[in-house]
């Protein structure tokens, strides 16, 4: 039984998740904040429960003849109203927030981790109960309860800071809850399950581990409330009784003294902040340290950084890198693509040139991870947040859009440049029709009125061959197949009248049948408009059928172009041939289909020379040795594999 | 949708149910009766007896509670045993109060925490980082500490402000105004710098979406695609976290309405509180709680109004 979890995938998984456990602390230590606000809250604490020892004066020693004394060497913190040492005061104060708000991290602690984790690994009914108990335990206000249960047992502070762990517990259980459930999903704990661990042994071994930093957060949170709370009840009258001293009441001493002295607003209510705030922030690392980010880099997400910078290549054109052509539709001209990582950027599309003629169908194939759908997305400068793109010249019909600002790009986008994307559904917005989003799009491009934009938006969805236009127009995107809902957004990307339509693996998402007629659609839509076409794909039966040209990509790069026909009886590139073999495409029927063995190097881990050395059984020294330039072939055609420069054609 | 509504009605009322039984066991398990709390503690044991039996306070707890919710359902929660006021009475006197301070925190809270997240998600910058900042501070300072400030700024050194006491809306409308702006912006400040935050990231996930690609992958102008597709589905969070705001807000008013002396239910609570008044505390806990679910009742209707896919359930 123990075979199956046998394997590098798991391996991998064991080892990823043994790493992120071991750099969380330290990631934690690493943040400043973080190790001050914990040094303070030690601090606060172990004077607190050194008080009776390390406190100037007895808390309730008065000195009347010095009332209201401000901060003096004999009175760190100054006197109160009854001249008693605020100091002092805080420090055995402090003793009963301190302990109210363990109680209360103690009770939520417990019932939420229990509740969440029984609910997450166990499922079933015991994951139905545990999660309407926690919505019903969210519906009650806190400090209400909080408030009844004082009333009830006459300002009992205990029981108080236990009913307070009692409410708090179902948010810590949801989190708990999600955290579990996400680390059941992942496949090391579904191993241990097939290799026969109990629940409860999972939930010990692996789940523990995977909750802890979400829980941790969450727990933070709750003893933050908790001291807030504690002080609260102390400042209501309802807790402690004066002149026993609270954080809470010692802040009721100094509103009475206020309009005689402000200063004792300070202190009194200063370390209830200091303490609070410090346990906010530190729960704000924790959640940093897990997500594996470091604090402050949330910064530059917004709308505006999603519009990607533009700048002229560094570099200087190497060998083999074409020029535009001149009758193109497309020109794109040594772009590359980078990325925000950390403090830096990597790329993640590098130096890729290529033209598209008007009415040609050009397919980008590649495994996943080798910068296809980033290609495109680069050419649209339509990319994640603070992306970079670099390109000698991207022109469209000989307009250059390297140097259009983004309002300007967008005049191309839709109306120039159609775009439709992998998931058909989840490309269309869930909030709308879909009648009315294809609307939106034939007014937006078309400036039609309503009435007329809705009898295009009709014709569009004949000319995609959808079924009742008037049914579906009134649907919304989850209730669609795959293949309605890609017919849909064929219809929104052709309502600008594109002359070049991009695809983004527009079938991979949906069943065989229904790719067969996407890919029909697409050819005899492109045949009546003649329209060009670039067709992302890592199934080279989509490019056999559709497409005039294919251009291979990996790891970044270009490695091989060529016509379509040529490229599947002849491929040139190592990697080109690999990936027909390991397609159906010109396999005898039934026979084993060979996979490449390895992976593609990510991102940033790029080698120096040919990036595909690692997994090519023909792989030399010279492979290694450095850049690998694209042999032309004649015709357009190319590959980027030493071995073609050296005899012209790779011999099998 | 009326599936969505009823579901939530049906746990609404158990929830009331279960509210006010706690409460009924709870004190019946606290030991001091209704007796004792009316005659205070010096009366003989012999007369809290006595009294006890002529309310029915002897009686074993459920069969008092079955009592309690029939008379309930029927609008009557008791009298209080302090003031020999009916509790019902007591809470509707006293119910525009809370409402005038929660309801205003409440507006502020959206209007502010929902303009300044947008702003922060899509002009990016300081504002984010404000909004997290104050999120921080707002979760961090004392909020009967803050209102102290701000009387003492506001009231006392600018005297911009009345310091304390509410001014009903019919007797003078600007001084109603005038004596909830303080409690309110206090109330609201911290929940503000929540909902931006939440806000924000809600907008941001949006705005990493498919369907955000797809829109600017086919030239859609940004002002559309921010204030009306992604507004639309970032709403329904962003309405689920006010609902829960709320709940904080009815809470903090009762520190707000002593601090400022405001005679609302917190108030009114935090006496029934001291005094042991249980009548009082029963009805106000179920109140409390029947407000709670009626937000969570209409923040359902909303989403479900803002998502389709809740809706067809």
């Amino acid at each position: 039984m123990s075979a199956v979890i046998e394997g590098p995938s798991t391996d991998e998984e064991f080892r990823r998740a043994a790493e992120r456990g071991a750099g969380f602390f330290s990631r934690l230590l690493r943040q400043p904040l973080v190790v001050v606000c914990a040094l303070v809250l030690m601090i606060v604490v172990v004077g607190c429960l050194l008080a009776p020892w390390v406190s100037p004066y007895a808390p309730l020693e008065q000195d009347l003849l010095n009332i209201y004394a401000k901060p003096s060497a004999d009175h760190l913190l100054g006197t109160d109203q009854l001249g008693r040492d605020i100091l002092s005061r805080m420090l055995h104060g402090g003793r009963v927030t301190l302990a109210g708000i363990a109680q209360a991290v103690a009770v939520c602690t417990a019932i939420g981790l229990c509740l969440g984790m029984a609910a997450g690994t166990l499922g079933g009914w015991v994951e139905l109960v545990a999660m309407r108990l926690c919505d019903l335990l969210l519906a009650v206000p806190g400090l209400v309860m909080l408030l009844v249960v004082l009333g009830i047992y006459g300002n009992n502070e205990t029981a108080a800071m236990i009913t307070l762990g009692v409410i708090m517990s179902p948010t810590l259980a949801r989190v708990v809850y999600s955290a579990t459930i996400a680390v059941r999903e992942e496949p090391y704990v579904a191993g241990a399950r097939v290799a026969g661990l109990t629940s409860l042994q999972i939930m010990r071994r692996h789940i523990l581990s995977g909750v802890a930093g979400p829980a941790l957060t969450q727990i933070s949170i709750v003893a933050a409330v908790a001291c807030l709370v504690e002080a609260g009840i102390g400042y209501l009258g309802l807790g402690v009784t004066p002149p026993a001293p609270s954080w809470g009441n010692m802040v009721t001493d100094a509103q009475q003294a206020m309009p005689l002295d402000a200063w004792m607003l300070v202190p009194t209510g200063g370390i209830i902040a200091i303490v609070t705030l410090s346990l906010t922030l530190i729960g704000n690392g924790v959640r940093d340290a897990y997500m594996g980010r470091s604090s402050g880099s949330t910064k530059s997400f917004s709308w505006r950084a999603l519009a990607a910078r533009v700048s002229q290549p560094l570099t200087p054109a190497r060998p083999g890198e074409t020029p535009p052509g001149r009758e193109a539709v497309l020109s794109v001209n040594r772009m590359t693509v980078s990325l925000p990582r950390g403090k830096g950027e990597i790329p993640i599309v590098d130096t890729v040139s290529f033209d598209v003629k008007p009415g040609e169908a050009v397919a980008i194939v590649g495994e996943s991870g080798c910068g296809k759908s980033m290609t495109i997305s680069g050419v649209l400068r339509v990319l994640p947040m603070g992306a970079h793109v670099q390109a000698a010249s991207i022109t469209f019909k000989g307009v250059e859009l390297t140097s259009l600002s983004e309002r300007q790009m967008n005049s191309y986008r839709g109306t120039g440049i159609g775009f439709i994307s992998q998931e058909p559904i989840s490309s269309l917005n869930p909030a709308f029709t879909v009648g009315h989003q294809l609307e939106e799009a034939v007014r937006l491009h078309r400036g039609l009125s309503k009435h007329e934009a809705r009898q295009i938006a009709h014709e569009l969805m004949t000319r995609v061959r959808l079924p009742d236009p008037e049914v579906v127009a009134k649907k919304y995107p989850h209730e669609l197949s795959g293949g309605m809902a890609q017919r849909i957004a064929i219809a929104r990307a052709l309502a600008g009248e594109p002359e070049l339509l991009i695809a983004d693996e527009p079938t991979t998402a949906l069943d065989v049948s229904v790719q067969c007629e996407i890919l029909d659609l697409l050819r005899d839509l492109r045949e009546q408009s003649g329209m060009a076409l670039i067709l992302v794909t890592h199934d080279w039966g989509v490019v056999a059928e559709t497409c005039d040209r294919a251009l291979v990509m990996y790891a970044g790069q270009i490695v091989e172009r060529a016509d379509v026909r040529t490229i599947i009886t002849r491929p040139t590139h190592p990697y080109t041939r690999a990936l027909l073999h390991s397609s159906s495409v010109g396999a005898a029927p039934r026979q084993l289909l060979p996979v490449i063995a390895g992976a593609v190097p990510p991102p940033g881990s790029w080698p120096l020379g040919c990036r595909f050395a690692s997994r090519c059984g023909l792989v030399e020294d010279a492979c290694r040795s450095g850049f690998i330039p694209m042999v032309s072939l004649g015709e357009g055609a190319g590959a980027r594999c030493i071995r073609t420069a050296q005899d012209g054609l790779v011999k099998a | 949708m009326l599936g969505v509504v009823a579901r939530r009605l049906l746990m609404g009322i158990p929830l009331m149910a279960v509210i006010s039984l706690v409460v009924f066991v709870l004190s019946s398990l606290a030991g001091g009766s209704t007796g004792q709390a009316i005659l205070g503690p010096t009366a003989s044991p012999e007369s809290i007896a006595e009294l006890n039996a002529q309310l029915g306070a002897d009686r074993p707890v459920l069969v008092q509670y079955g009592d309690w919710l029939r008379n309930a359902l029927s609008g009557d929660l008791g009298t209080s045993v302090t003031t020999g006021f009916p509790v019902s009475e007591t809470i509707s006197s006293r119910l525009a109060v809370t409402l005038s301070l929660s309801v205003g925190a409440l507006l502020l809270v959206i209007v502010l925490g929902v303009a300044s997240g947008a702003v922060a998600a899509i002009r990016g910058g300081a504002t984010g980082r404000l909004a997290e900042v104050l999120a921080v501070l707002g979760r961090g300072l004392p909020s009967f500490w803050l209102a102290l400030i701000a009387v003492l700024v506001f009231g006392v050194n600018l005297a911009w402000v009345p310091v304390s006491g509410y001014v009903p809306i019919g007797e003078s409308a600007s001084g109603w105004v005038q004596s909830l702006i303080v409690p309110v912006a206090v109330l609201g400040v911290a929940e503000t710098a929540l909902v931006a935050v939440v806000t924000r990231a809600e907008m941001l996930s949006a705005m990493r979406s498919d369907y955000v690609r797809s829109l600017r992958s086919n030239g859609y102008p940004w002002k559309r695609i921010v204030f009306k597709h992604i507004a639309k589905n970032a709403a329904g969070p962003v309405l689920t976290m006010v609902s829960l705001v709320f709940v904080g807000l009815l809470g903090g008013t009762i520190l707000m309405e002593q601090i400022f002396g405001m005679p609302g239910l917190g108030t009114l609570m935090v006496s029934a509180t001291t005094k042991h008044d249980l009548p009082v505390i029963q009805g106000l806990a179920v109140f409390y709680t029947a407000m709670v679910v009626v937000v969570f009742l209409m923040t359902d209707i909303a989403t479900g109004y803002l998502n389709p896919k809740v809706r067809a359930r």
